[in-house]
């Protein structure tokens, strides 16, 4: 394993959790995500840098800006012209301001006096204004952690981007339902040991998030990126790291990237490798519209080949694979020797030469060490050039939305009520109602926690078959296309109440749960009816049926006849009688018949 | 109450937190200090006895022109550009609605951009469509108009005509841009293009309309259309600009892109972006087949009133005792006001009706309030805007004071404010 201390490695998180509030930041519209077949309307536009962003300021804007690009809109009935960017933004969203309050409060962060929205360029199309809106809320907070506590120098709140659908011959698809869902991106400090530490913080602040109870769960709720570095490497941002997992992964990843690339670069230093500035157009001799370059001394570096072709690809180009043949006739006009690269791409001029020179910034910075850039992660945890790191000077007012204060008594208020942390709960759950930790984690975590308190202060039941039952039970039936979503508060309630009082067993609580949630409406008495609640009477038939049926069964294996033929019954009842009064009925008649042929 | 001023580079200690960052314009209030953090975001802190404030230097806040990131070649291109003989000329005359803009991303300021080499930098496209000269003969907001400003423009107008302009391109804001296009419809005959153009998303944001409505103008100025015309979005999408006829214009919507539409009337045409074919609705003058001419004079002294039921009739009597020369009313439906008015409606003055409508033609020969009107002496306004009517007004009051000449002038169309017949679009 790396010694992370010794390799000087750094690392921070960002985390971006959006908010489950009734509107979205900027506007009323739901904080739904909708299907691509629900299109309403499409709009197609154009966004472009103005003058000072082309300046030596951002290079991150000027890199996208050389893409040219058509962007088309999807737009639905519950979007409105503030996404469209047809109306200015309305207010700041209080609800949103609150919860990201909240989040500061438990990780005991300094929130400012006045919250300012910015503005903060993206042409890359995923927001319609081709800017996104931001706003500084805290800072100086910390998470604490088995493997060292970690300062939160940042929280933010922003409007999400538009989800990218797709993109195709310079024009790309954004759908606008994501658009403008509040979300609170917080920025650790560079205070990561190690990529376990990192999944660890990062399944921290995870927890503090959905402690509040009000932030939104599922896939592509939350999004991690992540910042490393090691010593003698560079920072590099990873962008939409999918899951707690892949933190670590990514980490090590990059990790062996940044190792790699500055064995290559002192190799590079050894041979005395170039990176000559001059593009070869061989349109006479191969195809038109080809042109190359030569990397001296760049050859053999499995690594940075991947890096050059990750640069060509970005514009939509491929490398050409040279045969023999080609070497042979570019030789001499190239001066191409044994150690060195050659790099030839064939496609429109303009975007060729820009490729070119992506290339060769590429191959420059490989001489030096290793660039500060922004990569994307991929499924397998390794890592893609996306574009160079932004610069920071990207931002500026957004006049249309007036400065909140942030008066200190709600700060007060806030604080006295602070949501109380899942682990904390977890904890309690496991000391209160001696569950054990999986099932103390479960609950605790969950949405149901409440209803779960609730029904242990009302009923005498364990705790265990409880949380089986609001959990388990639950996910069971929904992996079978059961529409638990219909479950209300009120059916578990009068499930609970209905198995203290003996009424019905435990063994019936999924499939009266599957009739709740084909029929919400109706009445548990009419559910006990319908599911086919049998009478004792009724189940001593059904087992003196079996018990005649596996007589032969019964006088080979005497009393350890039971557990088979237990499992028989049970199934044939399919939980309507308690399983303790079948058990007690079948025992008996087992020793009745055993007695029977002893006699 | 704190000694830091804007510029200064601070250290600013709260609470035990230390705050770095550039002191930016704040708010009147004196307790509170904005300011721009080195990640680029703006915070405000509540200034107490407590908050200790160190200066630690001045970032200069004058905006310089940012190097091009393309080297000098690029600037002696737009040089060369803006000189290219083949190309016709165009001038442009800006009136503080913003064609093209800067931020300065330390301030945060947006800064507009008049002369014409800075607008060709940011919209370079406009380089491949004509040579531009330019004019800023005031800088307001389009609200703070009056027709002294329209008189203004009408006479600069004339004069880059005269001049030899190939087409004029007048930068508007678009809350009263159908104002301005109305009363230059009157003031001007135009041997070429008069065309105003405005945006909905201010020029300082990535997504805004100004450049797609700028070079879209830029190819009208160049086209045939020789008519005062406003050109702006046809649509939410960047793909097809509207050209207006000066007179039949109105906005329309608060806040869309497409805003802008022709009313009782179709658009003269459009331009496709980015092709900037232009594709033609309606006949219009030809290049040169007007002459130059210019009436410069308005009489100010008319108003708009819109009527509501219950009313008050003594507005009018207000009006002509406060030495008012004319007045539009925009009334209900087919052009009514109630029988209540009917008094003060005799007035020596011309009173003309339009209708709130917005959409058809007046005709107040259908219900008893209508003829009783006409024989109080109203003019009926046809189908014009109420807002055209008003500017219409104030022109041929400029023309004449006779009585009788001003109706049958305000019920002839003369710059295409009155149809002949209400088509059906």
């Amino acid at each position: 394993m790396l010694n992370y201390e010794e390799l000087g490695f750094k690392a921070g998180l960002e985390v971006h959790q959006q908010l489950n509030t009734g509107g979205k930041l900027f506007c009323r519209c739901p904080t739904i995500l909708r299907d691509e077949k629900e299109v309403r309307y499409t709009l197609r536009r154009y966004l472009r840098a103005s003058e000072s962003e082309l300046g030596e300021i951002d290079r991150a804007a000027r890199e996208e800006e050389k893409i040219d690009r058509k962007i088309t809109y999807i737009g639905y009935d519950t979007t409105c012209l503030v996404e469209n960017d047809e109306e200015p933004p309305r207010p700041l969203n209080e609800e949103a301001l609150e919860i990201s309050l909240v989040v500061a409060s438990l990780l005991r962060m300094k929130v400012v006096d006045w919250v300012y929205v910015m503005r903060k360029t993206v042409i890359d199309g995923s927001n319609t204004a081709g800017f996104q809106r931001t706003a500084f809320v805290a800072s100086d907070g910390v998470i604490e952690s088995n493997m060292g506590d970690v300062g939160i120098d940042t929280l933010c709140l922003e409007e999400d981007a538009a989800q990218k659908l797709r993109e195709d011959k310079g024009e790309v698809t954004y759908s606008l339902d994501r658009l403008g869902i509040p979300l609170i991106e917080m920025g650790t400090a560079a205070e990561i040991r190690s990529p376990m530490h990192g999944r660890e913080i990062a399944e921290k602040l995870g927890m503090v998030l959905r402690s509040t109870g009000r932030v939104k769960r599922g896939i592509g709720t939350i999004r991690q990126d992540v910042n490393v570095s090691i010593r003698g490497g560079a920072r590099v941002e990873i962008k939409g790291v999918q899951n707690l997992r892949s933190i670590e992964e990514v980490m090590e990843k990059e990790v062996l990237r940044q190792i790699e690339l500055l064995k290559v670069r002192d190799e590079l230093k050894n041979r005395g490798a170039t990176a000559e500035r001059e593009i070869f157009d061989l349109s006479d001799l191969l195809k038109s519209n080809s042109f190359a370059i030569n990397l001296k001394g760049f050859n053999g570096f499995e690594r940075l080949e991947k890096e050059f072709s990750d640069r060509v690809k970005k514009f939509g180009l491929e490398i050409y694979d040279l045969d023999k043949s080609d070497l042979a006739r570019l030789k001499e006009r190239m001066n191409i020797k044994e150690e060195d690269l050659v790099f030839l791409i064939e496609g429109e001029k303009k975007k060729v030469l820009n490729a070119l020179n992506s290339v060769l910034d590429r191959a420059e910075a490989a001489l030096k060490g290793i660039p500060e850039e922004t990569r994307r992660a991929l499924p397998d945890g390794t890592t893609e050039y996306l574009r160079p790191l932004p610069g920071s000077a990207r931002m500026y007012p957004e006049t249309d939305i007036e400065p909140v204060f942030i008066d200190p008594d709600r700060l007060k208020r806030i604080l006295n009520n602070l949501p109380e942390l899942i682990d904390e709960r977890k904890k309690r759950y496991m000391e209160g109602y001696s569950l054990n930790e999986d099932l103390a984690g479960l609950i605790a975590k969950s949405e149901k926690f409440k209803l779960f308190e609730e029904i242990m202060e009302i009923y005498d039941l364990p705790a265990t078959l409880v949380v089986r039952t609001l959990e388990t039970t639950v996910q069971d039936l929904r992996r079978d296309r059961v529409k638990v979503d219909n479950l209300s508060k009120d059916h578990f309630i009068s499930i609970f109440k209905n198995l203290a009082e003996g009424k019905i067993a435990k063994e019936g609580i999924p499939e009266i749960l599957r009739f709740f949630a084909e029929d919400p409406d109706r009445y548990i008495d009419e559910v006990i009816e319908r599911s086919g609640k049998m009478d004792l009477s009724g189940a001593e038939e059904i087992i003196e049926e079996i018990v005649q049926e596996k007589l032969d069964f019964i006088k080979e294996r005497g009393k350890g006849s039971f557990s088979p033929l237990m499992g028989l019954v049970m199934r044939k009842l399919r939980g309507k009688v308690d399983g303790k009064v079948v058990g007690e009925i079948l025992e008996k008649k087992i020793s009745e018949s055993v007695s029977q042929t002893d006699r | 109450m704190f000694n830091a001023n804007e510029g200064n580079r601070v250290k600013i200690i709260k609470d035990g937190l230390e705050y770095r960052g550039i002191v930016m314009p704040s708010p009147k209030s004196k307790d509170t200090l904005v300011l721009k953090l080195a990640s680029g975001y703006n915070i405000g802190i509540k200034i107490d006895e407590k908050t200790k404030i160190e200066i630690m230097g001045d970032e200069k806040f004058s905006i310089s022109k940012p190097k091009r990131s393309l080297g000098e070649r690029e600037s002696e291109k737009t040089k060369r550009d803006l000189v290219k003989k083949s190309l016709p000329k165009v001038s442009i005359i800006s009136t503080g609605g913003t064609i093209a803009s800067r931020v300065d991303y330390r301030t945060g300021a947006v800064t507009s951009q008049f002369k014409a080499e800075d607008i060709m930098r940011a919209i370079p496209e406009l380089s491949d469509i004509a040579t531009y000269d330019s004019e800023i003969p005031f800088n307001i907001l389009s609200e703070n108009m009056s027709p002294k400003h329209w008189i203004k423009l009408a006479r600069l107008t004339y004069d880059k005509i005269k001049k030899g302009s190939y087409g004029v391109i007048i930068t508007h804001g678009t809350d009263t841009m159908g104002f301005t296009s109305s009363s230059l419809s009157f003031m001007l005959r135009t041997p070429v293009p008069v065309v105003l153009v405005g945006s909905q998303r201010s020029s300082d944001r990535p997504s805004s309309d100004s450049y797609v409505n700028a070079i879209c103008a830029a190819r009208v100025a160049t086209s045939d259309i020789s008519e005062v015309s406003v050109v702006m979005h046809g649509s939410t999408s960047d793909d097809f600009c509207l050209i207006h006829g000066g007179t039949k214009v109105r906005k329309m919507h608060t806040s869309r892109r497409d805003a802008f539409h022709s009313v009782n009337s179709s658009p003269l045409g459009r331009v496709i972006y980015p092709g900037l074919e232009i594709e033609e609705f309606q006949p219009h003058k030809r290049r040169g087949e007007e002459e130059l001419r210019l009436y410069d004079k308005l009489e100010e002294r008319c108003a708009l009133i819109k009527f509501y039921p219950g009313a008050d009739p003594n507005i009018i009597d207000f009006y002509v005792d406060d030495g008012y020369k004319g007045l539009v009313i925009e009334g209900t439906g087919l052009g009514h006001v109630s029988s209540e008015w009917i008094p003060q409606l005799k007035a020596d003055i011309p009173i003309v009706i339009t209708s709130q409508c917005i959409y058809g033609r007046v005709c107040d020969r259908v219900y008893g309030t209508g003829r009783e009107m006409l024989k109080a002496g109203v003019i009926e306004g046809e189908d014009m805007l109420p807002e055209t009517a008003l500017t219409k007004l104030m022109w041929v009051l400029g023309q004449t004071d006779d009585l009788e000449e001003v109706r049958s002038l305000m019920q002839k169309n003369i710059v295409g404010e009155i149809t002949r017949s209400s088509i059906t679009s």
